[in-house]
């Protein structure tokens, strides 16, 4: 967004009242056509709204003013709020549920006596009571429990428009409206039972609903969360208590033992382990040094630290992946905006049939049609459509992000489950990206211990990233004068009155003219000096965590793995070998390797790309789903549609294993919304199903397709828990 | 059979009470969170030391 004109403003907010998919595409369609307007996006799953606008052309309330128009409560959005309002949405929801519960038993009861009454025989009178004390104890339900039902029905008239809850409510006051005058006047059917029992079910499939779309939203909302609220500084050699927004980059805080980093730094004094699970997803904690970078949210689980902030606020880590999951979760998927459209001719449809069906019963036997008409409004489930695809979407995203996959586009999970073909990028990818020397080689006089001072003291003054290898585990080293760093060949340098080489074979043998003793691969480094070559050492990048088992599980998923590289072709067979990869090129340019994913995209749409967020970006953006590898601030600027936080590669296959499951269960849903719909209707029209059966079927197909897509947010055994929101104010 | 007329009622009110146990319950944060206090009883950090031994 850095490039955008500094009056473009991004707001995200929650909306109050939504209760459909066509209520989200209503409310961006109302926002789309304001002049300044960049974005408006709708989740329907956590009910927000993603704003983009131009503060010059548009003002932030004429906007929500817009939204509020169409009958809905726009609010902006804090955190510690949503959290409240999300427990009270619970805790109303419970209470209608109990109320249509603990009426529909009771009406049940009487039914039955009711039910054996007509066929044992029954006093009037009694039959009457039963009747009025049913009418009682469901004007309850009626008021209190299906309020929600015609509150968004009206809305949905108000606004002319067509929603699932308009047959709903139909149905309910029909029903009602009918056995209330049957139970005054003492004759004819009523439907106290099929009322209170249709209610009942259509709470319990909303509940289940809403606690898997409370429980997406809680992920972002840990991570929102996580931050503590008030931090101690260090100035001056004093340390003062500051809010988190009173912090500045520069800054030192103290971080306590199990308090929460508050930003973006490194340690500045102490050691400790820190854990990253938050944003990783790995469990383990993580040994941290002076001048290691740390990242604001992660536990401080060891012993006290100091540390010095490189970034705070909108600018950190945390706040890049909040705001990366926030627009993946306001896009709408092309699937379930399919899903949408087909809910709307659904609705639309029955209710033009139910009129059609009344009007044909009327014709030929008045006193079956109202029953068949009401059995056909309540026996249609549009459920699959409008809540089921959302809430498992949601389910997937909120699961993936447990396992340290984080979806930032909303098609990505789609397109992950098409993923027939990945191609990984080598360095930084499967490995990681931090060359170790594998083998050394002592060629002449001087022992391996001094050869590696010495080493380590030239490539000090290189930027190389082989360089980092040698740098490792040495403590003091020897100053070198008359330092030459020659780019893409080597360092040299005086220590100790010798003059020294380290680099590529033809620059060292400019100095000592031995021949090598051995035959050497390409990426060894050597070290000479006047005298001859002292030693050779064979670098090697070590494989990153879980690769080995990552290949073979998308393998075993079928998915084809390919490695393109820039490195040697020596390298990159290696790599290959150790991983069981069977197809790999090597020393691609960029655009080469660019034009290769092209051409894989030219003949299939299931290229998946794996690789390094910067150094990658244009390559991913070619494949048609893309998955960038970083860690720390590397993450941030990953343009992917899926961003790997774990350290392990596991994560991937995985992955692909869970948005298999996600594009399963929707069409599961939808193959039985349209067997069940197929069925049910033209049964209801032709009066073979009484009123309460069809409230059964209905509630039935609308919690079985709820908690279908539920499955996905199971947690299966090797995964690690969900990050709860920790200790704040951990400070003592 | 006209016991009904009183035992009915009856029931209601007992159904009502339910109700009412309910609403209390929610109001006071019983459903809030259903697994936390299963899992407290293994957590060790609120014992009192002084009292073992």
């Amino acid at each position: 967004m850095s490039h955008m004109s500094p009056s473009i403003s991004n707001a995200l907010l929650a909306v109050e009242g939504m209760h459909c998919a066509a209520c989200a595409a209503r409310i961006e369609k109302a926002l789309r056509p304001i002049n300044g307007v960049e974005r408006a996006a709708v989740n329907v799953a956590t009910h927000r709204l993603h704003l983009t606008w131009d503060n010059q052309r548009v003002s932030l309330p004429r906007l929500l003013q817009a939204v509020a128009d169409l009958g809905f409560k726009p609010r902006e959005l804090d955190d510690a709020d949503a959290a409240r309002r999300q427990r009270l949405e619970k805790r109303t929801a419970l209470k209608r549920i109990a109320v249509a519960g603990i009426a529909m038993m009771q009406v049940m009861t009487f039914a039955v006596a009711l039910y054996a009454g007509a066929w044992e025989g029954i006093e009037a009178q009694y039959a009457d009571y039963l009747r009025l004390i049913s009418m009682i104890v469901t004007v309850p339900v009626v008021l209190y429990s299906a309020a929600p039902f015609f509150s968004a029905a009206g809305r949905d008239l108000a606004r002319r428009r067509i929603g699932m809850d308009l047959p709903v409510s139909l149905a309910i006051l029909l029903a009602f409206a009918a056995s209330v005058f049957n139970a005054l006047r003492g004759s004819g059917e009523v439907y106290f039972d099929s009322v209170t029992m249709f209610v009942f079910f259509l709470l319990l499939g909303r509940f289940v609903e809403m606690q898997t779309r409370h429980h997406a939203g809680s992920v972002t909302q840990a991570m929102a969360a996580a931050l503590p609220r008030s931090v101690l500084r260090l100035r001056d050699g004093r340390t003062e208590t500051v809010t988190l927004g009173a912090l500045g980059a520069g800054d030192t805080v103290v971080v306590p033992v199990g308090a929460v980093i508050p930003a973006d730094g490194s340690v500045a004094r102490g050691t400790s382990r820190v854990d990253e699970s938050l944003l990783t997803g790995e469990a383990t904690p993580i040994a941290c040094v002076p001048g290691r970078a740390v990242i604001g949210g992660s536990l401080n689980v060891g012993a006290p630290l100091h540390v010095t902030l490189s970034a705070v606020g909108e600018k950190t880590v945390l706040a890049h992946i909040v705001r990366l999951l926030e627009r993946a979760q306001s896009e709408r998927p092309r699937i379930a905006l399919a899903a949408d459209r087909a809910a709307a001719h659904f609705v639309a449809w029955i209710l033009g049939a139910a009129v059609f069906v009344c009007a044909m019963w009327l014709w030929l036997e008045p006193e079956r049609a109202f029953p068949a008409t009401l059995a056909m409004l309540v026996v249609t489930c549009p459920c699959a459509l409008s809540l089921a695809t959302p809430a498992a979407l949601a389910a997937a995203t909120a699961r993936l992000a447990r396992s340290g996959l984080l979806v930032t586009r909303a098609d990505a999970i789609e397109r992950l489950a098409r993923a027939r073909h990945a191609v990984f990028d080598k360095t930084g990818t499967l490995t990681q990206g931090a060359p170790r020397i594998a083998r050394s080689h002592v060629l002449g006089d001087l022992s391996l211990d001094r050869c590696l001072t010495i080493a380590a003291a030239l490539e000090d003054f290189s930027e190389h990233p082989l360089a980092t290898a040698f740098r490792y585990g040495t403590a003091e080293l020897p100053v070198p004068s008359s330092v030459s760093v020659e780019r893409g060949f080597g360092i040299g340098g005086v220590i100790d009155g010798e003059h020294y080489r380290i680099g590529r074979l033809e620059f060292v043998q400019a100095i000592a003219r031995d021949k090598p003793v051995y035959k050497a691969p390409a990426a060894a480094v050597f070290l000479g000096n006047g005298s001859g070559l002292l030693a050779a050492f064979e670098m090697d990048d070590a494989l990153r965590e879980g690769s080995r088992d990552a290949v073979r599980a998308l393998d075993q998923l079928g998915v084809a793995v390919e490695i393109a590289s820039g490195d040697h072709a020596e390298t990159v067979q290696r790599v290959a070998e150790q991983l069981g990869v069977r197809t790999w090129r090597a020393r691609l340019t960029p655009e080469a390797k660019l034009e290769c994913i092209r051409e894989l995209n030219r003949t299939r749409d299931d290229v998946v790309m794996v690789g390094d967020g910067i150094n990658d970006a244009p390559v991913l953006g070619a494949a048609s789903v893309s998955i960038a590898i970083g860690s720390g601030s590397a993450l941030a600027q990953a343009s992917a549609d899926l961003v790997l936080t774990s350290k392990s590669l596991l994560a991937i296959p995985a992955g692909v294993a869970v948005a298999r499951q996600a594009l399963r269960i929707m069409r599961q849903n939808l193959a039985w919304a349209t067997v069940y719909n197929l069925a049910a209707v033209p049964l209801a029209a032709l009066g073979w199903i009484a009123p309460w059966a069809a409230a059964i079927g209905m509630s039935l197909s609308s919690i079985l397709v709820v908690l279908n897509a539920r499955r996905l947010a199971a947690r299966s055994a090797e995964e690690p828990p969900v990050a709860e929101p920790r200790t704040r104010e951990a400070i003592a | 059979m006209s016991i009904i007329f009183v035992l009915i009622p009856l029931g209601l009110a007992l159904a009502g009470v339910a109700v009412w146990a309910f609403f209390w319950a929610a109001d006071h944060d019983q459903f809030e969170d259903l697994e936390a206090q299963g899992a407290s009883v293994l957590d060790d950090a609120d014992r009192d030391e002084s009292k073992v031994q």
